[in-house]
């Protein structure tokens, strides 16, 4: 954008650029995360209307623990910083450092998403489930949605693990694990959204 | 093991239904043997559903918004004629629920799989030839978009003959599309082609957002880029930010429906209007998502065939931008008469009005730049000066509705009907028509039969105002939307006159069709031998007409907006250059086709809850993207030589041109043409 006629009297660089050039799928990547934070600011907009809306059921004061969900919390932020600590690995080449800390940012998330099943399992255990009233549809459906991508970003983090044990940190191995790092330490982000405005608000 | 899904699924007893399935059937069995007969399935195969080139992907979005324009219509047809004939004590020849089920597939074809197919089509043959690039960013990912849309689609047309579709009209405003009014698969079907194409139309706003962002010629600023690729930018920009939000509506929805949440229900604590909102936080930068991309259709051809730059360009690419911004602030005045406050609706009405005034900037620059021009009335031409009129006349109507108290009085009624089909129709039907006879020769070759394209273009344009002024008379004479029977006489008339013009129309769409086969035949004569039959001013003219794989053997430097005019100007357009180089380009994949396959089922299988097949699929989608995120071989190198060789034949077609035109005393300037 800051190229001017003047500075251009060169013919164009002869050297083809790479169509899927790695700054490109990071900019691309970066897009995707700006439409993924409308969905979730949509389905926040949604959970906001109808947080209250209890239809006789149990409030979030009744429902939630929050020492219980600060662990879940604590467990997605350490994951975001050992995954720093991966891609910090991977800047200085050595492939094996990156491996343990790929594996202990899994680790980290594993535990999180098995919390948030085991919480989810216990409210539709108790009868409190999504169809029980508008707030709590919303409420599943809001953490749902991040639930579930930790859980894709899980999948992605075990298939990242295989290409590096399997081609090491070439350069197309690495643009995608920066482009995971962006989707990991985005998710981190939304979740500290929905820990205050679900779950600090709801029993405020 | 089928879920919901039974023989009875098929309706049998209804002969309009089965007529229009036996006549698809019989259609594609057609198709499917003249492939087989003519041995052109490995070509098929080949070249078109593996192909992550642009110009073919864009061919192909093409080639299914005109099938699908053919299915809308028919549904309009069979809408006008129902209301022709249904007044007092006739109830004409449909079922109340199929004919809600008419304009529900109307509303969703014409806008989800005629408009967007249509401009991501134009987009996909113009921009990256436009700002000098070989390919969009990501061409795999635009032949999974691709093939999601036409996944959609297919859903669709199979609606009609397995289950129904929906009778909640396009909008499918809830509760009435919540289980307890809707429990058939009709709705189902709706949120599945809507929510799977439109995650297709978001993948297509990133691919092309980084293509124009990242990918242009040196020398090409934004404020040089062509007005039409600044158009597009500005829709991918309402695309990236507005389908997410279609995407949760309709999950929401599909939560409702499926696991018994209540988002949108009218009992344990739903909010029903949290889904119009929603619904039109999208669907308004919907509108401009289809129209943008059209006005910059118009710019172009305008431009082009004034023989002069575009009036103000500046002051037309704020005047998008403006557009763009302003079509996030104006969605509630689709439901004016929700119950909130005045104050509310008249922060709503006066942005509405507001977002008149760019677009009349636009109205004015399009006339200075015919001013004094040398205008040639070509058929783009004149799709454009019908849209010019027919707009501005629509745009007052919009005006008047953006009034919360005229709204309270015209809302759901036809004058609503007969403003939006104006602003659609002219802003952007005639936009797409304009592009498909502008871009033409360049996709395809050769030019399209000009005659045949004026008859086309008078029978819609006349055919138009016949169909569409009836139905702002008749919404003054309060008659609402959708009625499928009536019992007030006085209307009867006006819609037999709509019903005739529709009959104009269908003679122009009969119009288009002899086109195309005419300019089939004749192609030999009517082939594009120097890639600028318009005497263009943007790069793509300085391709070769189809162009070849790579577009451009040497990337173009750009000094002007009106870049090939400059070249042309300067005497350099059909520069040698002094070697050639190797060019990488992306292989073709059967992986996006197949993925769009699964996407298919994988909403057939939903939509009858069968559930183990939605697994399945779900489980191959995931399959398949992680084998190509895996895949680092996905090039191949075009050497020097060939490159070469593929110029060269270039220039000598170019050549032959030259002295054609010199005999003829033609009407390129000879002197822009190459001396070899």
């Amino acid at each position: 954008m800051t190229t001017n006629a003047s500075t251009i009297d060169t013919p164009a660089a002869e050297e083809f650029e790479h169509p899927d050039s790695i700054a490109n799928q990071a900019f691309g990547f970066w897009l995707y995360i700006m439409s993924d934070l409308v969905l979730f600011g949509a389905i926040f907009a949604t959970y906001m209307v109808l947080s209250h809306n209890y239809a006789g059921g149990p409030t979030g004061k009744d429902l939630f623990h929050l020492p219980y969900t600060f662990g879940e919390t604590m467990l997605l932020l350490f994951s975001s910083a050992t995954y720093g600590l991966a891609m910090l690995a991977m800047h200085e080449n050595k492939k094996d450092r990156v491996l343990m800390w790929l594996f202990i940012t899994f680790l980290l998330g594993l535990g999180f998403i098995g919390m948030e099943i085991n919480e989810f399992h216990h409210m539709i255990l108790d009868g409190n489930g999504p169809e029980r009233s508008g707030f709590l549809s919303a409420f599943f459906t809001l953490v749902g949605t991040h639930g579930t991508h930790v859980t894709f970003g899980l999948i992605w983090m075990a298939v990242m693990m295989t290409q590096t044990v399997l081609k090491g940190l070439t350069p197309p191995v690495q643009s995608r694990l920066i482009r995971l790092s962006i989707f990991w330490h985005f998710l981190d982000i939304v979740w500290v959204g929905v820990f205050t405005i679900v779950y600090l608000m709801g029993v405020l | 093991m089928f879920g919901k899904l039974s023989l009875s699924a098929v309706p049998y007893h209804d002969m309009i239904v089965m007529s229009a399935v036996y006549g698809s059937l019989l259609l594609t069995l057609v198709i499917l043997g003249l492939i087989t007969y003519y041995r052109k399935w490995t070509y098929l195969w080949k070249d078109w559903l593996t192909s992550v080139d642009h110009k073919r992907i864009g061919i192909m979005y093409i080639i299914l918004s005109l099938v699908m324009l053919l299915r809308g219509l028919s549904d309009a047809v069979m809408m006008r004629a129902q209301q022709a004939l249904a007044a007092g004590a006739s109830y004409g020849y449909l079922h109340p629920d199929h004919f809600n089920q008419v304009f529900s597939a109307h509303g969703t074809i014409m806008i989800v799989f005629v408009a967007m197919p249509f401009l991501v089509g134009l987009m996909n043959i113009a921009v990256p030839p436009q700002i000098g690039a070989r390919d969009v960013a990501f061409p795999y990912l635009n032949a999974v978009s691709l093939w999601l849309t036409v996944a959609g689609a297919l859903l669709v047309m199979v609606s009609l003959g397995v289950g129904e579709f929906s009778k909640a009209g396009w909008s499918g405003y809830a509760p009435l599309t919540e289980l307890k009014y809707s429990p058939g698969v009709g709705v189902d079907y709706w949120i599945w082609a809507f929510q799977i194409a439109g995650i297709g139309s978001l993948m297509t706003s990133i691919n092309f957002l980084v293509t124009i962002l990242k990918m242009r010629a040196p020398g090409m600023t934004l404020m040089r880029m062509p007005i039409f690729v600044w158009t597009a930018l500005c829709t991918l920009v309402l695309m990236v930010l507005a389908f997410p939000v279609l995407t949760v509506a309709l999950a929401m929805l599909t939560l409702d429906r499926y696991l018994g949440m209540h988002f949108f229900t009218n009992t344990f604590g739903g909010n029903m209007m949290m889904y119009v909102n929603l619904f039109w936080i999208w669907g308004h930068p919907e509108v401009y998502i289809v129209v943008l991309p059209a006005f910059g259709v118009f710019s172009e051809v305008a431009a082009t065939f004034s023989g002069k730059r575009l009036f103000s360009y500046t002051s037309m690419v704020y005047a998008t931008v403006a557009i763009m911004v302003m079509s996030f602030v104006v969605w509630l005045h689709h439901f004016f008469t929700m119950g909130a406050s005045p104050d509310v609706n008249i922060f709503f009405g006066i942005t509405t009005m507001i977002i008149a005034i760019p677009t009349g900037v636009k109205i004015f620059n399009w006339l200075f730049t015919m001013y004094r021009g040398r205008v040639r009335f070509t058929s783009p031409m004149l799709w454009t000066l019908g849209f010019i009129t027919t707009f501005s006349v629509g745009g007052m109507g919009g005006v008047l509705l953006a009034s919360p108290p005229a709204d309270y009085v015209l809302h759901d009624g036809l004058f609503l009907i007969a403003h939006f089909h104006t602003m659609l129709i002219s802003g952007s039907l005639f936009g797409y028509f304009a592009g498909y006879s502008y871009w033409f020769p360049k996709a395809i070759g050769f030019t399209l039969n000009e005659k045949w394209g004026k008859r086309a273009f008078w029978c819609w344009l006349i055919g138009f105002y016949f169909a569409f002024v009836p139905l702002y008379i008749l919404g003054f004479m309060g008659m609402p939307r959708r009625m499928y029977h009536y019992s007030n006489l006085a209307w009867h008339p006006y819609l037999i006159i709509a019903a005739g013009g529709l009959a104009l129309i269908l003679l122009g769409v009969l119009c288009q069709m002899v086109q195309l086969v005419v300019s089939i035949r004749q192609r030999h004569t009517a082939r594009d031998l120097t890639g600028d039959p318009w005497d263009g001013r943007t790069l793509e003219w300085a391709m070769s007409s189809p162009p070849s794989v790579y577009n451009f053997a040497t990337t173009p430097t750009v000094y002007d907006i009106d870049a090939f005019t400059d070249m042309k100007e300067k005497g350099i357009a059909y520069q040698k250059p002094d070697r050639y180089h190797d060019i990488h380009m992306p292989k073709n994949t059967g992986s996006g086709f197949i993925n769009g396959i699964l996407a298919f089922l994988f909403g057939f299988a939903m939509v009858w809850h069968i559930w183990w097949l939605a697994v399945l699929c779900a489980l191959g989608m995931l399959f398949l993207v992680t084998a190509r995120a895996g895949d680092d071989d996905t090039e191949y190198t075009i050497p020097a030589a060939e490159v070469e060789h593929i110029e060269n034949l270039r220039y000598r077609q170019l050549a032959s041109a030259a002295a054609m035109n010199r005999f003829a005393g033609g009407q390129v300037e000879p002197e822009i043409l190459p001396q070899v």
